[in-house]
């Protein structure tokens, strides 16, 4: 990250002065570095997969391969091409829009992720939020009564949470509210969701399991930032004029800890996207996560590439909002 | 379960005897059938009282299931050609027919061929069905079946029954409903090899199976999901009469076995492939549920390479094969699903198992006589073990044990499920494989026992093995077959580089409602074609 940050460091462009350090230049800024960072990443995941013991035509013809037909499908895949010629076909695809074709499934990359995508994206947004809400109030409310029974209590309860791992939140909930009770179905297909109680029966189970993981992380990382503005000298001054205990935590504390808390959320959520293989496998919800899964075990790269990069863009994206976010929330940053 | 205590039966021999009972077998028949099986005569009585109650229950036309397999990813194929797993099989048996069908005791029925001859078992002639139509309507022609199965010539094809395919030397169209093949060598199984699924039959020209697959099978493709789902609906104008009965099917996979099992138990599914024997009690403890058990040739089998030392000493290779404990294998890794077995791939359901074979019993003392003789005492031997092979992790630590008895180190290496077919089996001296059942001899002995075969596991080479493989192959009378089949069981259970502890049964989860289930012995989902025949009860 220090060399992008280097390349793209204003001072190689004539840039007016008045430009740099306003929120603008920021952003730009970033998206340019951004990119940069996407297209390491893209080196970096084509490189590591070449790697991996055998290619997609092997992995393709499994045990009845013969050299005749590896040879014909690797033709017919382009993996006769040397790897930096291949690369660079992507990325010539990437420029012009075309994420190119997937190899196992025979489709436009974009047609399989075009499936997936909305519904990685409805499901961490349903669980973000449902999460982000609870996870401010536990955090707040634990720091605002810091030391004393709720907090310990609330500790207690976000400690617990993010110990258990989630295939076993997930199984749980599955033998208890599908096999004994009956109330929801074991599987998240999410393909004959029509009505509203049918959305709900269908990512309850889901969500809860993801609000167990995400919830605790960001309680407390909420409740550390609060507590760190609460033992500062203004909130003192604010407590000797009187102001009651929740004013002087909402109101005074709390705008300053926005900076932190944004972070902590947005690298929460950024987990949504990517790392919820497990629920995916669990519920068998059709996401993205597990799509990359079968194209790494495929040695699909077009695939591979393709998940990687969204993934990626939605960090770097995450990241960005939370830095404009604590920005914008501070106005010492703000008017700098 | 509750049938098998009162006739001693499980549910593939009843269902072979209800299925000739529902051919119009005479109660001859079927006391010759079940004598055939070994069940005991008193059973009779009682199950043709089972078979009256079944026909009683006549199949019901409507309603929706969706079945779940272990497996669904991008890779997931309309294209017969490619089926690489049971989820590719079970979907190209909704959409496609074959030339011929395989039944419970896997011998072949004709299908979309309604006659089959051949000439010293070089030429064969296949007389086609007049009244088959494809999906879209268009006629079976023999330019359809000669345009399916010469594709899998072409290496751009990249059909994983390439190797089986080039044995054609020519395909043609003989007539107006006929197709001519012609081997390079006689074989007598051709029938056979041609009811896999890889070998259904496509539209002429087609090529392009991303989307469409339009074949003559029970069910027209509704919707293609690779990774999430396969949708079926009744194809009416199918050329089996009254078939299929299900409106429509659904096809999923959920890789994780709880969670399979799960979505049976709360409804989600109404069957499911591979229970582990471990979820068996769970699922039958259930009231309206059950486990179908199959005995299939499906084996596991411990590999000691000839071309390695010190695999390649035949006194080393003994010791290991006297060292598995075969019955804690059966009861304890595979809870009893399974059937003992004796150092040769063919099953006791096969028609030519060899039954007067003695049993090699577990013998630590005759194992420690052997690694002396070998000179491996007080030595250390590797074995690689994976979850890829089905229960190899656990008889390999139960191995290990006894072989610390016979007073040789067994040191077990567990390596990762993926790639293992690729970077490990067969490239270790001694390893475990995991072989799926074939249904001929001839495919068993041959992919994997001849000198020159490809997956020869253990590397063996044997002259006579060889020359009995090709006879037999070219034998049309089947006691000479029988017999030569037996001599070769001889030779592997001898000679041969592997020891095979058990044969495994598929298991199969169902909910009760779900009637017509069977066995025939290639796999699960009754070899995968359950679709078309099965029924949901009222």
């Amino acid at each position: 990250m220090a060399e992008a940050r280097a390349l793209a460091s204003p001072r190689r462009f004539a840039v007016p002065a008045r430009w740099r350090g306003t929120i603008a230049w920021l952003v730009a800024n970033r998206l340019a570095s951004g990119a940069l960072t996407l297209v390491i990443v893209s080196m970096v995941i084509f490189v590591i997969t070449g790697w991996l013991p055998g290619d997609a035509a092997q992995e393709a013809l499994g045990q009845s391969a013969t050299p005749e037909t590896i040879a014909a499908l690797r033709a017919q895949y382009g993996l006769d091409k040397p790897p930096h010629i291949r690369y660079l076909h992507w990325l010539q695809g990437l420029l012009t829009g075309n994420l190119g074709q997937s190899f196992t499934a025979n489709l436009p990359v974009t047609e399989l992720i075009a499936g997936r995508l909305p519904k990685s994206l409805l499901l961490a947004a349903v669980t973000a939020a449902v999460s982000v809400p609870i996870a401010l109030t536990i955090g707040i409310l634990s720091a605002m009564w810091r030391g004393r029974a709720l907090d310990r209590a609330l500790n207690l309860a976000t400690l617990s949470m993010v110990a258990v791992p989630e295939f076993l939140v997930a199984t749980i909930a599955v033998l208890v509210f599908a096999v004994k009770l009956q109330w929801l179905p074991a599987l998240s297909n999410a393909v004959d969701v029509s009505t509203p109680a049918q959305f709900v029966r269908t990512y309850a189970m889901p969500v809860l399991t993801l609000c167990f993981v995400v919830i605790a992380q960001m309680a407390r990382m909420t409740r550390a930032a609060v507590i760190d503005q609460l033992s500062a000298s203004y909130v003192e001054m604010a407590v000797l004029k009187g102001a009651r205990p929740a004013r002087v935590a909402l109101r005074h504390a709390l705008p300053n800890a926005i900076g932190p808390i944004a972070n902590a959320v947005a690298l929460s959520l950024s987990y949504l996207l990517g790392g919820v293989v497990i629920v995916e496998t669990i519920f068998n919800y059709p996401g993205l996560a597990s799509l990359m899964v079968d194209a790494v075990t495929n040695r699909d790269m077009p695939m591979v590439q393709a998940c990687a990069m969204i993934f990626c863009f939605a960090y770097l994206l995450l990241v960005l909002i939370a830095d404009l976010v604590a920005i914008l929330s501070n106005p010492r940053l703000r008017h700098r | 379960m509750d049938d098998k205590k009162t006739f001693s039966l499980d549910p593939a021999d009843q269902r072979r005897i209800l299925e000739a009972l529902g051919r119009g077998a005479s109660r001859r028949d079927v006391l010759r059938l079940m004598f055939s099986m070994g069940i005991m005569a008193s059973a009779a009585g009682g199950l043709l009282s089972v078979a009256t109650n079944a026909r009683a229950q006549t199949p019901r036309k409507g309603g929706r299931i969706r079945a779940a397999t272990t497996s669904s990813s991008t890779a997931d194929t309309l294209d017969p050609a490619k089926g690489s797993n049971a989820t590719d099989y079970t979907r190209h048996n909704m959409f496609y027919s074959g030339l011929t069908q395989l039944d419970a005791s896997l011998a072949p029925q004709p299908a979309l061929a309604e006659e089959i001859r051949s000439d010293k078992a070089t030429v064969w002639t296949f007389k086609l069905r007049k009244d088959v139509k494809f999906h879209d309507g268009s006629p079976l022609t023999p330019a359809d079946v000669v345009y399916s199965l010469n594709r899998h010539k072409e290496a751009a094809t990249a059909s994983k029954v390439k190797t089986v395919a080039d044995q054609f030397s020519e395909v043609k169209a003989s007539g107006p409903n006929e197709v001519k093949v012609t081997l390079v060598a006689p074989n007598a199984d051709l029938p056979v090899i041609l009811a896999a699924s890889h070998f259904l039959i496509v539209k002429g020209g087609a090529r392009d199976f991303s989307a469409t697959a339009n074949g003559t099978g029970p069910f027209k493709l509704k919707e293609f999901q690779p990774g999430v789902r396969s949708v079926g609906v009744r194809n009416d104008g199918y050329w089996k009469a009254g078939r299929p009965y299900l409106d429509e099917v659904e096809l999923i996979g959920i890789q994780d076995e709880p969670a399979r099992v799960n979505a049976l138990l709360s409804g989600d599914v109404q069957l499911i492939l591979a229970v582990d024997p471990r979820s068996t009690s769970r699922v039958r403890a259930t009231p309206g549920y059950g486990v179908l058990e199959t005995k299939s040739g499906l084996y596991t089998d411990l590999v000691a390479r000839q071309d390695a030392a010190p695999t390649n000493n035949p006194d080393f290779v003994m010791a290991m094969k006297y060292l598995i404990d075969r019955e804690q294998a059966k009861n304890a890794v595979f809870r009893g699903f399974a059937v003992v077995a004796n150092d040769q791939p063919i099953p006791p359901s096969h028609r030519y198992y060899l039954a007067g074979l003695p049993q090699r019993p577990y013998d630590v003392d005759k194992a420690k006589f052997h690694l002396q003789k070998a000179g491996m005492a007080g030595k250390s031997v590797q074995v690689v073990a994976s979850p890829a092979a089905n229960g190899s992790i656990d008889m390999a630590v139960l191995m290990q044990q006894s072989a610390q008895k016979a007073g040789l180190t067994l040191t077990v290496n567990r390596v990762p499920a993926d790639g293992y077919w690729s970077n490990h089996w067969m490239k270790h001296p001694l390893f475990f494989g995991n072989i799926n059942p074939r249904p001929s001899a001839d495919q068993l002995f041959t992919q994997f026992f001849k000198s020159d075969a490809p997956w020869n596991e253990s590397g063996w080479k044997n002259e006579q093995f060889d020359q009995l493989v090709l006879a037999a192959r070219a034998e049309p009378d089947n006691e000479k077959r029988r017999k030569m089949y037996g001599d070769m069981q001889v030779l592997v259970h001898e000679k041969c580089g592997i020891g095979i502890p058990v044969f495994l049964s598929f298991l199969d989860g169902y909910n009760s409602k779900v009637k017509g289930l069977g066995s025939v012995p290639i796999g699960g989902f009754m070899g995968y074609m359950f679709a078309e025949h099965v029924w949901v009860d009222g």
